[in-house]
């Protein structure tokens, strides 16, 4: 079992990488790939093939990523994709999203599902328009552990005093965010995407640099609910699907009724104290199964089955959470965080996906967690220029912008602000005629 | 209370599958899950035990059958399913043929590129609003950038350009008559994610992904298997040799790679440490043009 043992397991890390055009993305994807033994001798023999064809001098390692016609054409990477590597202690899923600001949605998905993410920062240029874009996207998508990658050293002789420049002017800039020590981790790794230089091996070029090589920081970066902030997560189940066997003849399943869902966050265990929303009922935890087996606690992200003490009528689109510590109705004001806000009144951070404008005299379905509702639009309270961050008055809300927006909803949501909890402070907008996602929101 | 708050990587991504697979039970009315005995439906097959079990699967198993598959295959993907007592819909592409909706230039031409026909009038015939597949984002780099949930016209075209975004784990399945959804629960598994998972599991695989003697064409540094469909041509030479399938499909154009292994660990050793990707190794149709894939499902192939 030499092969199982090597491929042992620290879990998975999901990371995004951003930055401007040109400032080397592509070719880190293919870097880390490559000296982690990723890409085959196929697929490097093709893209050798094609990066001879286009005359070339090196093999493009971008060539890897850029997978749809329309991108080769256009030498642009224009749609997310998604790449994986494993390196005997963690597997890897890479989001590599596009960097013009006409693919600022694309960007927007991208983060929404990233525990991290490096922010490619060209040695020469420094901080452009477009890193503080995607560093405040970052920011906005909840991503709480960046890494700076100053790359192209190479072409900058590989002075520590370029490094040092670029790492101030974007503490600076991080203050402004809001970045703060408590809540996010900026780490900076000076590098050669192209040489291999600090990405996966050491190199020789970068002697004065002591830190991590970015490899290093992806081995030990804390996992989506590992870090001290999730710790202190709230038991969110949202519940999916009901198991009914409705096996008649058979006395065990005569009367099952299993929940099935995905801890979004925090954990759950046999016997604990579980209040069912909007039912506002109150029973215990009987059993927690996957498949059928027994398990005695839970954590998140599994997916699971939870038998419940006392028979109650719970649907798609309910939620279960931890009954609060002075008894169910009363703890959602009592403030300790065990039960979500329940509310027919959004307002969130809204990025806006369609062609077709936002219009406020329709109306539009919003899916969060496993909830669909109509909802209509109130106030736009004003629009984020992602750019500078400044805030502008808006009656429109156009596609890639970014905007604070308030909604009403025919039913009530189950939730905790963004900033609290990705999975329930999220939530996506359906277009009620054409059934496009049209917009991400994240509560505020 | 010493709970472990970081799952293993397929512990993870065991997790994800099961919440696509009931997130299409959720908001599907009428799915059905391709099945074709090969390992990554194999796969599906327990994701969707874990899923709904001890309830019956919320929908059908459907396989399209090119008619050029190995026995072996056939033969397990039919006990399966009568081992986990679910439906199975076949629907093959010889009927296509004979209604005509299939024109092959040539008997022996490679059936691959058809399915996607016979796919389609199942689809109609049965009203599917949504298929669910075995497909991963690490087979070709048009499949990297699909969605989990991948939206389909009335022609079954895939339109990468103006995909629906896919943010956190909020899927939109909705979908009007005559269109439908393509959902790929294993779509962030790498082959090796699946091979750990079978061992995991102890699934059981249909005998030709184990090593066994078969007479072989070597052709463009592919292995050419040499059977009643596709027999050897005049100066070809015919060799037997030790070989495994890394994925099983249609006779003509899946080719088998050199091995020896016997068991799953073998073989996950064999595939840690490979340097041809499964697509690369194994098909003998894929190789004219990069775009070919992103060409094919535009058509509406799987
Ligand atoms: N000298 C040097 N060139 C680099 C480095 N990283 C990337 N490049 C080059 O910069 C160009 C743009 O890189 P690419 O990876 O396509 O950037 P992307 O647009 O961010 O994906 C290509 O010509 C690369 O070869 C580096 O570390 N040093
Ligand atoms: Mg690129």
């Amino acid at each position: 079992m030499a092969a199982l043992e090597r491929i042992q397991d620290h879990g998975l890390l999901r990371f995004l990488t951003c930055g401007s055009v040109d400032d080397g993305k592509s070719t880190l994807i293919g870097r880390l790939l490559f000296d982690t033994r990723t890409i085959l001798t196929d697929t490097l023999a093709q893209i050798e093939r094609t990066s001879q064809r286009r005359g070339l001098s090196a093999v493009d390692l971008s060539l890897l990523t850029d997978g749809l016609s329309a991108e080769r054409e256009q030498g642009i990477t224009i749609d997310v994709a998604y790449r994986y590597f494993s390196t005997g202690t963690r597997k890897y899923i890479i989001a590599d999203a596009p960097g013009h600001e006409q693919y600022t949605r694309n960007m927007v998905t991208a983060a929404s599902t990233a525990d991290l993410a490096i922010l490619l920062v060209d040695a020469r240029k420094g901080l452009s328009v477009q890193t503080r874009r995607h560093a405040a996207v970052c920011h906005l998508l909840g991503i709480r552990h960046l890494v700076v990658a100053v790359n192209k050293m190479d072409l900058v002789e590989y002075d520590q005093a370029v490094f040092e420049r670029i790492r101030a002017d974007f503490q600076d800039f991080a203050a402004g965010l809001g970045l703060s020590d408590t809540t996010h981790d900026v780490t900076f790794v000076p590098m050669s995407a192209l040489n291999g230089d600090m990405v996966v091996d050491r190199g020789e070029a970068l002697a004065w640099y002591e830190g991590p090589t970015l490899l290093e920081l992806l081995e030990t970066a804390p996992g989506a609910h590992g870090d001290a902030a999730a710790k202190a997560e709230q038991f969110r189940f949202p519940i999916q699907w009901v198991c009914r066997p409705q096996a008649s003849d058979d006395p065990e399943l005569h009367d099952y009724r299993g929940f099935c869902g995905r801890i979004e966050s925090g954990t759950v265990q046999v016997g604990d104290r579980i209040l069912a929303l909007p039912a506002w009922i109150e029973t215990k935890v009987k059993a927690i199964h996957i498949g059928g087996q027994p398990l005695t606690s839970a954590v998140a992200d599994q997916s699971v089955t939870l038998l419940l003490e006392d028979e109650i009528d719970l649907s798609r689109g309910d939620m279960l959470v931890k009954a609060g510590s002075n008894g169910s109705t009363a703890s959602a004001a009592n403030g300790d965080g065990a039960v979500p806000e329940v509310t027919k009144q959004l307002d969130a951070m809204v990025c806006w996906f369609a062609e077709t404008p936002l219009d406020r005299s329709r109306k539009y379905t919003i899916r969060h967690t496993t909830r669909s509702t109509r909802a209509a639009v109130g106030e736009i309270a004003y629009k984020l220029d992602v750019n500078t961050l400044e805030q502008q008055g808006a009656e429109k809300l156009a596609m890639n912008d970014i905007a604070r927006v308030s909604f009403r909803l025919a039913q009530p949501v189950f939730c905790d602000s963004y900033a609290k909890n990705r999975a329930t402070g999220a939530f996506v907008i359906i277009d009620e005629a054409t059934f496009d996602t049209v917009g991400a929101g994240m509560v505020v | 209370m010493t709970t472990r708050v970081t799952l293993s990587h397929l512990d993870w991504l065991e997790a994800e599958a099961i919440h696509i697979l009931r997130e299409v039970a959720g908001q599907c009315e009428n799915p059905a899950l391709l099945f074709s005995g090969g390992k990554d439906s194999i796969c599906l097959l327990r994701l969707a035990e874990k899923a709904f079990r001890p309830g019956k699967f919320p929908f059908p198993l459907l396989h399209i059958d090119t008619a050029h598959n190995y026995p072996e295959v056939i033969a397990f993907r039919d006990r399966r399913a009568a081992e986990l007592g679910e439906r199975l819909i076949v629907r093959s592409l010889e009927d296509s043929i004979a209604r005509g909706t299939i024109v092959l230039k040539s008997p022996l031409e490679s059936r691959n590129r058809f399915q996607s026909v016979t796919l389609l009038e199942a689809v109609e015939e049965f009203g599917f609003d949504c298929l669910i597949g075995g497909a991963r984002r690490d087979e070709e780099k048009a499949r990297a950038k699909e969605r989990v949930f991948s939206f389909r016209d009335e022609f079954g075209q895939w339109d990468p350009k103006n995909q629906r975004p896919e943010l956190w784990n909020l899927y939109n399945a909705r979908v009007r008559k005559g269109e439908h959804m393509r959902a790929f629960p294993i779509s962030n598994w790498t082959e090796l994610d699946v091979w750990q998972y079978i061992a995991r599991e102890g699934l059981e695989l249909p005998s030709i992904y184990f090593t066994h003697k078969r007479q072989i064409v070597r052709k463009n540094g592919l292995l050419a298997p040499v059977t009643d469909l596709t027999p050897a041509k005049d100066g070809d030479v015919v060799e037997e040799i030790d070989v495994r399938f890394r994925t099983v499909g249609d006779i003509p154009c899946t080719a088998p790679v050199e091995s020896t292994a016997d068991t799953i660990d073998e073989i996950i050793a064999e595939t840690a440490s490979t340097a041809v990707s499964e697509r690369g190794a194994t098909r003998l149709d894929d190789q004219t043009s990069e775009a070919s894939m992103e060409q094919r499902k535009k058509e509406g192939y799987f």
